[in-house]
């Protein structure tokens, strides 16, 4: 079973494509290049929204389908869930 | 890909439609009643109520007029009867459906009030809906398909699955000679680098982006905040997208891979030839598709993540979902899951064949689950004030 895909090898989140409990070894996929990846969550992420691949302080950018989709405000660690709470648009602000 | 061959309709000049409807059309908000009556006297005809119409001027009357001529005049609609108060714009729009040779008759209703307009127009309407039933669906090619496309209620699927598949579609529709729209000027927001790299040519770049800067401007004049409760939406969020930028880089996937987009419309502006073409919309479904139709789009593909109902009156929309627990939880409105391309199991490629299968069927009359349950949504895009 995938837990989650990331769309291109610059993306620093991956997308939960089942619900994953805290704690799960994840198998993941990069749908640009098919390469197998693993991760380890810390928290729930539910089936559509986001893990954290890496660690962010605030202030850094998340990269998914290798662009930028908005800039970090509070510290995130990976394995956790990225979203609204830690993550704003750069365009409308 | 193979152009498929369609049993449709094709019209007095040429075009191809896939449904065979006769519509009341009314010019303005105060014939609504009217058309309304007519619509409840003679089965077998449809009426689209609207709220505008009237006091009208400048860029917003061009487009008022494009959106109930180009209304009146896809190829879905095989007949019109246009109501309106008076009959200078009334016979404006009849002359402008005219044009496609199609049966259309106008009736204003000052100097006669509603009851006699009603009585005369059931009389046409229902010589239009006897002569429109004995139409018979003749064999077409897919290729002949005018195809727009726009998702609704997306979330993280829909860029992985149901927008690809779209994308899939739009490569190959295409490359046999069809002709594709998209949209949704501010949910490109975040993409328009994208977009504008599929541009076929640098005067074709340039429209788009002032088209996309326009709207960016129309966006930080009234914003209030940082539009977190409206782009995305609450269910957009519920999906698991956070920003404006992620929503539109899973919005564009619908572009396709190879296509390059060869001209800019205007709303509800027919497009000049065959091949993929933007049009500068609202990203509100209901506000979106009618343009779409009024340009003269015969189906429209929805890529819904969280599941969107939106229909409309006269261009089928046939919806496609890759998010697994949607379609189970909102199977009745999901015309084809792809949710097995999360898992490996589909790829984009059989997916957008899975998809051309479904329009093929939609096309030779099969009513999509928005028919089905009846959602005729129509809200007419106004650019401002009336005078």
């Amino acid at each position: 079973m995938i837990h989650f895909l990331v769309h291109d090898s610059a993306d620093t989140v991956g997308v939960a494509v089942v619900d994953i409990a805290a704690g799960t070894e994840c198998v993941g996929r990069d749908l640009s290049t098919n390469q197998s990846l693993t991760a380890k969550t810390v928290e729930d992420i539910p089936l559509g929204h986001k893990l954290a691949l890496r660690d962010f302080s605030e202030g850094d950018t998340a990269i998914k389908y290798g662009c930028e989709i908005g800039k970090v405000v509070k510290p995130i660690r990976t394995g956790q869930l990225v979203h609204v709470h830690n993550l704003k648009t750069k365009r409308w602000a | 890909m193979i152009d498929r061959k369609i049993l449709a309709y094709r019209r007095e000049n040429g075009r191809v439609g896939v449904r065979n409807y006769v519509l009341i059309l009314p010019v303005d908000d105060i014939s609504n009643a009217a058309c309304e009556a007519v619509a409840n006297n003679i089965k077998g005809t449809i009426v689209i109520p609207h709220a505008y119409g009237r006091l009208q001027f400048g860029e917003d009357l061009e487009l008022f007029f494009r959106t109930m001529i180009g209304t009146g005049s896809n190829p879905n609609v095989a007949a019109v009867v246009v109501i309106g108060i008076e009959p200078g714009w009334t016979d404006r729009i009849v002359q402008g459906i005219a044009k496609t040779g199609k049966p259309v008759a106008g009736f204003s209703i000052e100097g006669k009030g509603d009851i006699r307009t009603i009585a005369e127009a059931s009389v046409k309407a229902k010589e239009y809906v006897q002569w429109a039933t004995e139409l018979q669906r003749t064999e077409c090619k897919f290729s002949e398909l005018y195809i727009s496309v726009k998702c609704g209620e997306s979330d993280t699927t829909t860029g992985l699955s149901s927008c690809p598949a779209v994308g899939n579609v739009v490569d190959k529709h295409c490359a046999i000679g069809g002709t594709a729209s998209f949209g949704e000027t501010t949910e490109l927001t975040g993409a328009e680098h994208i977009v504008a790299a599929k541009a076929a040519n640098d005067e074709v770049r340039a429209q788009f982006m002032a088209a996309f800067e326009d709207y960016t401007k129309l966006v930080l004049s009234q914003k209030k905040d940082d539009l977190s409760e409206s782009q995305p939406t609450k269910g957009n969020i519920a999906g698991g997208l956070s920003t404006i930028e992620e929503k539109a880089l899973g919005n564009v996937e619908k572009l396709g891979k190879h296509t390059k987009f060869v001209g800019c419309l205007k709303p509800a502006e027919v497009p000049a030839g065959p091949g993929l073409w933007y049009m500068d919309t609202s990203s509100a479904a209901a506000e979106a598709v009618p343009l779409w139709a009024a340009s003269g789009a015969v189906v429209h593909l929805f890529p819904t993540g969280q599941g969107n109902p939106i229909g409309n009156p006269i261009e089928p929309v046939i919806k496609i979902s890759g998010n697994p627990k949607t379609v189970k939880a909102m199977s009745d409105h999901i015309d084809l899951d792809v949710s097995p391309i999360l898992q490996g199991e589909m790829t984009l490629d059989e997916a957008g064949d899975a998809l051309i299968e479904m329009i093929v069927r939609t096309a030779n009359g099969r009513l999509t689950a928005a028919e089905a349950l009846g959602h005729i949504e129509f809200a007419m895009t106004k650019l401002y004030r009336s005078a």
